[in-house]
């Protein structure tokens, strides 16, 4: 499915373009919304899929984020609030030849959808999930969300939030997830990257995406998106190579307690430093995933974790297969008329 | 000794308790047989093979998602071992992502179904009030068992038809059908197939324990006799494609991803008539709000109508069913009739909407009575609806009402 398919288009055309995936809807998210990064970042990285918009199904939840789906003209199905992962799976399952992804929030996905969320992860469901993390409840205004960090202060918290945040790339490799990764809205290049791995991926590719909400959270990714910072404070994995930032200057290397730990790269022994392996231990990509408590430190982004296993709607066919090789195709009147019968003439 | 007895007699007991069996036999007047092939069975079988030859004759994939609870699980076991038939099963995390999933389904194009009793009903709200108003096909099954809450989960009830009805936030009318025996259930579910596709709406279908847990002589039907459902998905005609065009029935165009052309997106704001894209406009809502209330309404137009059991004629008293309460209503009617009384019976299958003529009927009987496993649900619906002064008889006791019980009901009526 995620396979570059270039022969046929809808207008027999060999290339598709952003517009293919542009609907002519007008796009509402407030000026300066991250999501309009987002967008436009994902509109121009489809065609390069060959995957043809009729093809294409976006299914999202409630939430800004639920309004993508409304901006691509593909197949589109706006749920309700945290159930897009099962609405995806019955689409998924349903026709192995869509390319479906989900986008969806932090609220959305990690609040009331967390059950749906780790059982798609869980199954490996054929599907992308694009979680906009904003750390904040933009559509009802402004309400601590699951990723808030403690203390915070909003409308619902204004003596702080005595919640403890979820790492969603940590919860989904909890969930065993065989893609993980984590991106930047504004960074269009690293986020096009991450979004190409993840359309060539079988099974559930999740994709945490820091998104500024520049109304009820501005700021908050600030120390890893603004580029004069962000270049300080990114840490972009690269399978197979070691973990370098901040120009060099510093590295992850195996601490004194068996975590990984930031050095400076000149004090250690570059046999010290950590090769980033996405498809190695588990306890890597986990531990990584803990290097920083937020995006207020130093932060790990790129791809976490990918490796295969089976694909839950390839295994359903599978199944429906091997059941009628063994039984022959269903035969209605055989079904009703087993077992015993009695005849009134 | 003594304490293996012990312990072996309450292991007996308790499983009597708590399974899901009714030592309760009815003697229907012994049917005319009619000629045919006759097998045994159960309302669960019933139902899942319904469904299975609802995919059949439509052609679409049947695709269950469900949850386990008692007792709408044994649809699950069923439907899971006819996996040669291209049934898909999927025990979902919970019962909100089965109707998710099988409206997911349900959108790309396939028989979604899902299936489930009293508890699991409540956590569908929101998702079945998404369905009506995407308008999608999709059928939900409730088998439903004594509540509320977890209530007696073995024992049966009806006490789930006015959640079928309005157990959902704002205006968001569904089509209902009760089956009335454990072999009706086959014939339900392909009538809520029929309806769910022709007319792009979710249906509820509802069953209880006691139908799915016994079962009857059944006279089995010529498989090819059956009707065939036209899915009429939308195909691309050159023109600019409205998602939300009406035919005939009011119902929108059913158009499945991987079909060029006809790229839309639906979801649970309001749509603009026509185009669907997303409106809040005053009007526009009011329109919508009717067009879903009037399509469903509709499908009255052709249901049959319903039909009174009166062979002498001249009764006054109306004993009016629905559901399983069909066993009981027939016997007792002909213990009342060989007692020299005259009543009449009728039965529903549609309970939303109903039938066209059910207000002429009502209103030809000076008492009319309906007997139900609850406190006088399709009362209330019917008293509103023609204000007609129905009386009910309940029994909410987990366990159906009894011919007897229901005899002594009639005749004290008829004794007045
Ligand atoms: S509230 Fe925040 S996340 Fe939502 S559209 Fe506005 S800026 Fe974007």
């Amino acid at each position: 499915m995620a396979e570059p398919r270039t022969e046929t288009t809808r207008d027999g055309v060999a290339t598709l373009t952003k517009r293919d995936f542009t609907s002519d809807q007008e796009v509402r998210w407030c000026p300066g919304c991250g999501d309009y990064a987002i967008l436009a970042a994902v509109q121009s990285f489809m065609p390069e899929l060959g995957v043809e918009p009729h093809r294409t199904v976006f299914v999202s939840g409630i939430g800004c984020s639920g309004r993508f789906t409304y901006y691509m003209d593909t197949y589109g199905f706006h749920g309700i609030h945290g159930r897009a992962p099962a609405l995806a799976t019955g689409i998924a399952v349903a026709n192995p030849d869509l390319s479906v992804w989900v986008v969806t929030g932090d609220g959305d996905a990690l609040s009331i959808g967390g059950n749906h969320l780790i059982h798609a992860l869980r199954r490996n469901v054929n599907m992308r999930i694009l979680l906009f993390n904003n750390q904040i409840y933009g559509l009802t205004k402004g309400q601590y969300s699951p990723t808030s960090e403690e203390g915070k202060v909003t409308k619902s918290t204004p003596f702080g939030s005595v919640d403890h945040p979820f790492n969603p790339v940590a919860l989904a490799l909890g969930a065993e997830a065989t893609f993980v990764a984590r991106t930047i809205d504004n960074d269009r290049q690293h986020l096009t990257g991450v979004l190409r791995e993840a359309a060539a991926h079988r099974g559930t590719a999740f994709v945490e995406i820091y998104q500024n909400c520049n109304v009820f959270n501005d700021g908050a990714f600030d120390l890893l998106r603004e580029k004069s910072q962000g270049v300080h404070n990114q840490i972009r994995l690269v399978d197979g190579e070691p973990i370098v930032f901040d120009e060099g200057r510093r590295c992850v290397i195996v601490g004194d307690n068996g975590r990984p730990t930031i050095a400076n790269t000149d004090e250690v022994d570059p046999e010290q430093i950590i090769v980033h392996d996405v498809d190695g231990r588990p306890s890597l990509p986990f531990s990584l995933a803990h290097l920083s408590s937020g995006p207020t430190e130093p932060t790990c982004i790129g791809v976490f974790r990918k490796f295969e296993r089976p694909v839950y709607g390839e295994a359903v066919r599978d199944q429906l297969r091997r059941a009628e090789e063994r039984l022959g195709k269903g035969d209605l009147r055989a079904l009703l008329h087993g077992g015993d019968t009695w005849t009134v003439a | 000794m003594h304490e293996a007895n012990v312990a072996a007699f309450k292991a007996g007991y308790h499983f009597g308790e708590t399974t899901e069996l009714f030592a309760h036999a009815y003697r229907v007047r012994p049917a005319p047989a009619a000629p045919g092939t006759y097998r045994n069975v159960a309302g669960a079988q019933a139902l899942a093979w319904g469904l299975i030859a609802a995919s059949e004759r439509s052609g679409l994939p049947l695709f269950y998602a469900s949850y386990p609870i008692t007792p709408a699980s044994e649809l699950l076991h069923e439907l899971s071992r006819h996996k040669q038939f291209g049934v898909v099963t999927i025990q979902a995390e919970d019962e909100i992502a089965a109707i998710n999933m099988a409206l997911g389904a349900a959108f790309a194009g396939q028989l979604g179904v899902t299936g489930t009793s009293g508890p699991g009903m409540d956590l569908k709200a929101e998702t079945l009030g998404l369905a009506a108003i995407v308008e999608l096909p999709l059928i939900v099954i409730d088998v439903m068992r004594a509540g509320p809450s977890t209530g007696m989960p073995t024992k049966t009830e009806q006490g789930d038809l006015l959640l079928a009805m309005f157990g959902r936030h704002g205006e968001s009318p569904l089509p209902i059908v009760a089956a009335a025996s454990p072999a009706d259930c086959f014939e339900v579910a392909l009538e809520a197939a029929r309806v769910a596709i022709r007319y792009r709406t979710p249906v509820v279908l509802l069953s209880d324990t006691f139908l799915q847990n016994s079962s009857e002589p059944w006279r089995l039907p010529d498989v090819d006799a059956l009707p065939r459902i036209d899915p009429g998905f939308a195909r691309p005609n050159g023109e600019g494609f409205l998602p939300y065009a009406r035919n005939e029935h009011l119902a929108r165009p059913w158009a499945i991803p991987g079909t060029p052309g006809l790229e839309h997106r639906i979801g649970g704001l309001e749509r603009e008539d026509g185009t669907g894209n997303i409106s809040y406009d005053p009007d526009n809502h009011e329109r919508m709000t009717r067009l879903r209330r009037d399509k469903v309404a509709g499908i009255a137009e052709e249901l049959p109508p319903v039909e009174v059991d009166d062979p002498d004629g001249g009764a006054d008293l109306l004993v009016l069913g629905w559901g399983s309460t069909l066993g009981t209503i027939r016997a007792a009617a002909e213990r009342v009739r060989a007692a020299g009384h005259r009543i009449a019976t009728a039965h529903l299958r549609w309970l939303n909407p109903f039938p066209l003529n059910l207000g002429e009927v009502l209103g030809a009987y000076r008492t009319v009575l309906i007997p139900e496993m609850n406190l006088g649900q399709l009362a209330l619906l019917v008293r509103a609806r023609f204000l007609v002064d129905a009386r009910t008889y309940s029994k909410v006791q987990g366990l159906p009402i009894l011919a007897e019980e229901l005899e002594r009901e009639i005749v004290r009526i008829l004794d007045g």
